[in-house]
């Protein structure tokens, strides 16, 4: 069973986010670049799957120009078999490559590989749009298991639990079909140094997006991005007394 | 213009983020269709036909409607979809997992998380975890968007006069079935609809001590939150979870406790009108976005702020 596992460069969790004096995106120059971590779960899951000897090879995917060949080979190193670039040089952050044409990629791929499973972030930290896997099990027409925390293999179906607002549920999908992941679906390893060293040599094909008949054409302008207003600190108040005195007479909240 | 709102509801109410939503619509147009896909949903639509500014509920009856499966709900949507010009629903996980699939099937580039409408084909949306706010144009036919629930008030449930009209359910499928749920049951207020909210964060140190947080939130009708430490440390489920991947919330009153406020969980509580904050170490950035700070062990004054509290 082949699982495609589709990763998205983004800027580093820990990096902290200064959009341009211009306002016209986010400043990404000279900023560490890191595999979104909802895609690094995903990786995690299916090469534990590959290792419980469920999948027989982990495919991972992404698009983008030249640098995203190193969070390809982050994932090489973590455990998949072979990677696919697809090249493009739009932009793959705000105003750039979108969702939609994400999923309209991965379709071509899906048809190229027929995986059966897709396995990939809910969203990634950029642009937090949560739309990509369920866009491409739409478009395939394949069942979706989104905000996974736990998905076990039965044949040829999927039981997953999911996180949703007021607790837990578990849906069974028939395969192939798109799992997308939460936070708590696993931790995902570090990648040892003979591990990274042996994903040099794993492969990496180019595909360009014409070759897979897609265009990055952004739907959605981005007219400007501005920094959300700045939260003052307040005050530190030094008892208990003075904390439901100020939250009384002064915030008048209780 | 014309706008579909996709109802979120329990088959017999309707969820306070859909009124949040409705609102997002009223600034889109006024004319304003609810649509309720649901499994003996009629009590869920008549309370829909009062909501203020509701045209229209579509009551779509069906029993594989039970569950919100996205695969049988998306056919159900599309059969009407063309009608409208902006097609809306919460950005709540209901909603974050339904929407897309529509949008992919209309061919429209979705706008997700929405906290404020421009004009028809302008939003703002907020990106990078909250630290930046896009103002993106839509060129599509139909605007597919996700609200945020707590950057629109809600519209009043009643003093509306809606009419109700069947529509026949669509073709269903079994690529993906219901198993179980296991769903958190309190009697608190629910945390994103809270007026007040009080979270508990890896401070409190073992799942036994959050009764610290729960103690307090009984007093005064607070809904219970955490940060992300603390669900995944297995203190508590993560229905409770606050932050950039878990629920926004934006109460009166946010009540931060032993919670140190990475960017993530400050993603998803900022917006709250007044926020205290009560951390032993001063440092703690939670401080840098609280009205009020008390650097102090949590467990010295927890039971002394229950005590004299209201």
């Amino acid at each position: 069973m082949k699982i495609l596992v589709p990763v998205k460069r983004a800027i580093d969790y820990n990096v902290k986010v200064r959009v341009k004096s211009d306002e016209s995106g986010v400043d990404l120059a000279n900023v560490k670049m890191s595999i979104n971590p909802f895609d690094e779960i995903a990786v995690e899951e299916a090469v534990r799957l590959k290792e419980k000897g469920i999948a027989s090879e982990v495919i991972a995917v992404s698009i983008g120009p030249a640098p995203v060949q190193e969070t390809l080979r982050t994932a090489l190193a973590m455990g998949a078999d072979r990677a696919i670039r697809v090249q493009t040089d739009v932009p793959t952050d705000l105003g750039g490559v979108e969702p939609l044409a994400v999923a309209k990629c991965l379709k071509a791929l899906c048809e190229k590989e027929n995986p059966s499973l897709v396995i990939m972030g809910k969203q990634s930290i950029d642009d937090d749009s949560n739309q990509t896997g369920q866009m491409l099990a739409a478009l395939m027409g394949w069942p979706q298991a989104t905000f996974a925390s736990e998905v076990s293999l039965n044949g040829d179906s999927a039981e997953v639990t999911r996180e949703v607002d007021g607790g837990l549920e578990t849906l069974a999908v028939k395969l192939p079909a798109v799992v997308t992941t939460d936070l708590r679906l696993n931790e995902p390893r570090y990648a040892s140094l003979p591990n990274i060293m042996k994903a040099k040599k794993k492969p990496l094909d180019d595909i360009s997006a014409e070759e897979l008949g897609v265009e990055f054409k952004p739907r959605l302008k981005v007219l400007k991005v501005t920094t959300p207003p700045v939260r003052q600190a307040g005050i530190k108040v030094d008892s208990v007394d003075a904390l439901i005195d100020k939250l009384k007479n002064e915030a008048k909240v209780i | 213009m014309t706008v579909l709102v996709i109802a979120e509801h329990t088959h017999t109410e309707i969820k306070p983020s859909t009124l949040n939503t409705i609102s997002a619509a009223q600034k889109i147009s006024s004319d304003i269709d609810l649509l309720v896909i649901g499994n003996d949903c009629g009590a869920a639509c008549a309370e829909a036909q009062k909501i203020s500014g509701v045209r229209k509920v579509i009551k779509c009856d069906h029993a594989e409607y039970a569950h919100n499966i996205a695969e049988n709900l998306t056919p159900a949507v599309l059969k009407i979809a063309r009608d409208y010009t902006h097609i809306l629903a919460p950005a709540t996980t209901f909603g974050k997992n339904l929407m897309p699939r529509v949008a992919a099937l209309l061919d429209t580039q979705q706008i997700s998380d929405i906290i404020s409408v421009e004009d028809e084909k302008t939003f703002k949306r907020p990106v990078y975890a909250g630290n930046a706010i896009a103002t993106v144009e839509s060129s599509d036919d139909i605007k597919v968007i996700t609200v945020r629930s707590t950057a629109f008030d809600k519209v009043p449930a009643e003093g509306g006069n809606a009419s109700c009209e069947d529509l026949d359910a669509a073709e269903t499928s079994d690529m993906s079935r219901f198993v179980k749920q296991e769903l958190s049951v309190s009697d608190r207020p629910e945390l994103t609809a809270a007026n007040i909210v009080i979270s508990g964060g890896r401070g409190l140190g073992s799942a036994e001590n959050f009764h610290i947080i729960e103690t307090l939130a009984d007093k005064i009708g607070a809904a219970v939150g955490a940060s992300r430490a603390a669900v995944d440390a297995g203190y508590v489920p993560n229905d409770y979870q606050v932050g950039q991947t878990g629920k926004v919330v934006a109460p009166d009153l946010y009540i931060a406790v032993g919670i140190s406020g990475a960017i993530q969980h400050l993603a998803g509580m900022k917006d709250s009108k007044v926020i205290v904050a009560i951390n032993k170490d001063a440092e703690a950035p939670i401080f840098t976005v609280a009205d009020y700070g008390l650097v102090a062990d949590l467990f010295d004054v927890m039971p002394e702020l229950t005590d004299k509290i209201a």
